[in-house]
């Protein structure tokens, strides 16, 4: 493969070359740094699928499980400079102690966003757009708040699991944590399926998904049912939130949400928005495609990929890849 | 609030006029009066009265797209930073393309902002409501990102020197760019309010409301939606290119996200779809950090809950406009049963041709 430079008088360049090279690091951090990004749109489509509301917001409710973790960890006695010499059972319950706090954090954010910011709303009927401009000044109020107690810097950074590769895919090294975020999106989003597929609770979630109306007149508590669906997403933005700290441990940050958000967004309408499988394969997908937008046209081209793949998605199929459907699903 | 409102418009225009003119050569002479209770700590006076002015402009712009059209554009900063580009391009000495006059890139900026317009809403604008503000998100994000990553619009070192001419800047102080952009806010508003008046104006109105029912009565929404946006794109293209004139620099630092929704705040907070309704949440959002020097770390903070409590509370805005219009339908009812009343019998039809105002 020869190297491929073409200069548009210096605006973009291709680097074929480099694509090719970096082909498979750049699968293998796709695919986890889109883990990543499905999970937290798992929030975003169920709240779509049953309210069809954007929730702009859901960005913080991640961002507020990562400063968890951060003070989990800190918490827990540990402080930035070196990884601590640990064992990997001591790994996991330290792990696994700031996955629950983040996860618990971001679940009752989630709810108390629902209950102080959308609930009035509801309750007066207001047109869809009133909603999204809530959202935004949710998403605003949050994140300036963090701002305020944690100040404009990113937080120290706190390593437990140094990355160290396990194996050699094509001749790119696959990391312990790259391992760890795949499989964790994987079995998270199984959990989350299987919740709303197979349980009563779930049941519920699909019924006032489908019709609200209906839904409610067969007895099915919609206030609950929201309530849950919002909780369910907070939950998984929190543990979302972990991973990502294991994987970039300087990550707390008061608007290290926003990007991560539209991402995330954009995953969740790439798969087609209200569809859980959507968002696991919207996530992975997004995640692959900026990797290679990066090697392909440079570092600061990142973004712009996804941002260009959000827009592209939305203009030529709506729906997504799989088509909306928390809804329509059947069992 | 009503009662004034009514009683406002049924005064004569020139009475009108007689009220708007004396309001106007206050809001004119404010800078050199710098009265004391309003004046700004931390800012001199002048600097923050363009400052407000700047924010009113594009609050008169991106109303006509959210207020008057109802589409929602989360991407809005991205024309005020193309007007910004355009206005260093042509006038910075570190740009290597050919020079012109600062005031004539003000109209340049609107061209290439509306063009930008037409290439942005083309494809987005088949879409609806919030599908619509994310994609316009999006794009307002791209526009950034481009700032900072193609070389010739060099990042964050930006340019110097915007807007000079023979290394002096075009006007000595902020009083007179005050005066400059609010002689063309006046214009705008002018123009913007003929237009609201208009065939264009009620078929964005109609949008607005309801756009299935407009798309059925005949409205070519399509089209209304494609103007609203690039007219609206021309104004944040006008207040981007003064901005850059006024403060000389531009780099790729002041046009994030954070900025496009602290323009909507403007809009929905004054009233969206009400003129000055979001002249009014433009000197709000605008003026109050920089009068409250010890707010102005929490302004966002209060701006996002201060949207919150007013969804809730008052969905309209301080001045709604949705009252008004039908009351200026009622009103046009009122006229057209009193007259066809006072007309009826033989007349009636006769008259029809020459009817209305």
């Amino acid at each position: 493969m020869t190297a491929t430079f073409v200069h548009a008088q210096g605006w973009i360049q291709f680097d074929v070359h480099g694509l090719a090279t970096q082909f498979w690091n750049n699968t293998i951090d796709g695919l986890a740094q889109g883990g990543i990004y499905a999970l937290i749109a798992l929030g975003y489509t169920l709240v779509y699928g049953v309210l069809k509301l954007i929730n702009f917001a859901h960005s913080e409710v991640f961002v507020v499980g990562a400063f968890a973790t951060w003070i989990t960890f800190y918490l827990l006695g540990f402080r930035t400079g070196a990884t601590p010499d640990l064992s990997a059972v001591e790994i996991i319950l330290y792990l696994a102690i700031a996955g629950i706090a983040a996860m618990a954090v971001s679940g009752a954010t989630a709810v108390a966003l629902e209950r102080v910011a959308y609930r009035p709303l509801r309750n007066r009927n207001a047109p869809r757009l009133v909603f999204l401009i809530t959202a935004i000044g949710a998403s605003f109020a949050l994140q300036q708040t963090l701002k305020l107690i944690f100040g404009l810097n990113q937080q120290p950074q706190i390593r437990l699991l140094q990355p160290e590769p396990l194996f050699k895919l094509f001749g790119a090294s696959v990391t312990n944590i790259h391992v760890i975020l795949v499989v964790a999106a994987v079995v998270l989003w199984f959990v989350a399926d299987y919740f709303v597929n197979k349980t009563r609770l779930g049941r519920g979630i699909r019924a006032v998904a489908q019709d609200p109306d209906t839904a409610t007149l067969m007895g099915v508590n919609k206030e609950r049912v929201i309530i849950v669906t919002f909780l369910v997403g907070g939950l998984l933005a929190g543990a979302a939130a972990m991973f990502y700290m294991m994987r970039i441990p300087q990550g707390a940050i008061y608007n290290g949400g926003f990007l991560l958000g539209i991402k995330a967004f954009a995953a969740a309408v790439l798969g087609g928005i209200g569809n859980l499988r959507g968002a696991l394969l919207g996530g992975l997908v997004l995640g692959l495609v900026e990797n290679y937008g990066q090697s392909l046209f440079g570092g600061g081209w990142k973004d712009v990929v996804a941002f260009v793949v959000l827009v592209i998605v939305l203009m030529f199929r709506p729906t997504g890849i799989l088509g909306e459907s928390l809804g329509k699903a059947r069992v | 609030m009503n009662n004034l409102r009514e009683r406002w418009s049924s005064l004569s225009r020139p009475a009108q006029w007689g009220i708007l003119i004396p309001v106007l050569v206050l809001i004119y002479f404010l800078p050199v009066i710098d009265p004391p209770l309003i004046a700004t700590t931390g800012t001199d006076f002048p600097t923050a009265m363009f400052d407000v002015a700047r924010y009113a402009l594009v609050a008169v712009g991106l109303n006509v797209v959210v207020g008057q059209a109802g589409l929602l554009d989360l991407g809005y900063v991205g024309f005020f930073a193309v007007g910004a580009y355009v206005a260093a391009l042509f006038t910075s000495p570190d740009s290597s393309l050919h020079k012109l006059p600062y005031l004539w890139t003000l109209p340049l900026a609107m061209a290439i902002t509306m063009i930008f317009g037409i290439i942005l809403g083309t494809p987005t604008l088949r879409l609806r409501g919030d599908y619509l503000a994310i994609v316009t998100l999006g794009f307002g994000e791209i526009i950034r990102l481009l700032a900072d990553n193609v070389g010739p619009l060099r990042g964050q070192i930006g340019f110097q020197a915007v807007g000079t001419v023979g290394g002096k800047p075009l006007l000595a102080n902020a009083t007179q760019w005050y005066w400059l952009t609010v002689t063309i806010i006046v214009a705008v508003l002018l123009l913007v309010g003929n237009l609201e008046r208009s065939r264009v104006g009620r078929a964005w109105v109609a949008i607005r409301e309801d756009e299935d029912v407009a798309e059925i009565m005949g409205v070519a929404t399509y089209k209304f939606k494609i103007w609203a946006f690039v007219i609206g794109a021309a104004i944040g293209g006008l207040s981007g290119a003064l901005y850059a004139g006024k403060v000389g620099f531009v780099n790729n630092q002041s046009f994030d996200v954070v900025t496009s929704m602290l323009f909507l705040a403007a809009v929905v907070l004054g009233g969206a779809g009400n003129k000055v309704g979001v002249l009014l949440g433009a000197v709000v959002v605008a003026y109050l950090p920089l009068r409250f020097v010890q707010i102005a770390q929490y302004n966002y903070l209060i701006f996002g809950i201060a949207l919150i409590v007013l969804m809730i509370f008052r969905p309209q805005g301080l001045l709604g406009a949705r009252q008004r219009l039908l009351a200026k339908g009622r009103q046009a009812y009122q006229r057209l049963i009193g007259r066809g009343e006072q007309l009826s019998g033989d007349s009636a039809l006769a008259t029809e041709p020459g009817g209305g105002n």
